[in-house]
């Protein structure tokens, strides 16, 4: 029987340490990218700041797990949406956010951006692509 | 009788901001605490709504999301945990609006 590849789409719309949402979201994309599905992830409405750069939780007691989005890209995670309008509404630009990377094989491990900056519009069409939608 | 008011949400997520500021005295101080300290960035939308008060932020909860004093808007100081306690000591009542 042959294998199916789904469209996973992870939905990240919540802000990094007032709740657990975006930990446990991060842990449960890491785990399924061990399923070998075509993995999508969105960052939208305050989910957008997970990916701020210069995060320091030094003073606060929690675990500053924004690093680890950087690795999605091992993970063959290559396909990272941010929403524009988020962006815009809270004063951020694609600048103040971590460039996140993925390497193409078939390219001689040439370095590409995994981040692509979309409008609600474009978002709604990626969303309307996929197979299933996991929303945290 | 000055109120320290208290917000630990961030005002793209609820309305918890609008109704502080809308409902805050003269005199009165807010605080931005957790996730209620998206609210004190300068060009976000948001800022808006510290015009007129009296505004601090909390600085670890700034920090660990990344936000440096340079993107606060105008007039919003930066507290420690020491400076919070010191707030809840100036003003004669706290509410907290979760």
């Amino acid at each position: 029987m042959a294998e199916q590849i789904k469209k996973f789409m992870y939905i990240n719309r919540k802000a990094p340490y007032g709740t657990i949402y975006a930990w446990e979201a991060l842990e449960v994309v890491l785990i399924g990218a061990a399923f070998e599905q075509d993995v999508s992830v969105t960052f939208m409405d305050d989910g957008v700041y997970q990916l701020v750069k210069g995060q320091d939780t030094s003073g606060i007691g929690m675990k500053n797990f924004s690093p680890t989005y950087a690795a999605l890209g091992d993970f063959e995670i290559t396909k990272i949406y941010v929403e524009k309008e988020s962006l815009e509404e809270r004063g951020l630009t694609l600048d103040d956010l971590q460039h996140l990377v993925w390497e193409d094989e078939d390219e001689d491990w040439a370095e590409k951006d995994s981040i692509r900056l979309v409008s609600r519009a474009e978002l709604g069409e990626v969303l309307a692509g996929q197979d299933v939608l996991f929303n945290f | 009788m000055s109120m320290l008011h208290l917000v630990n949400k961030s005002p793209y997520e609820n309305g918890n901001l609008n109704t502080a500021s809308s409902i805050m005295q003269s005199g009165d101080v807010l605080l931005l605490i957790e996730d209620g300290v998206y609210g004190a960035v300068k060009k976000g939308k948001a800022s808006a709504m510290l015009a007129g008060h009296t505004v601090s932020v909390l600085g670890p909860d700034l920090a660990a999301r990344g936000i440096s004093e340079d993107k606060l808007a105008d007039g919003v100081t930066v507290v420690d945990y020491a400076g919070f306690v010191d707030l809840v000591e100036k003003n004669d009542k706290v509410q907290s609006w979760l």
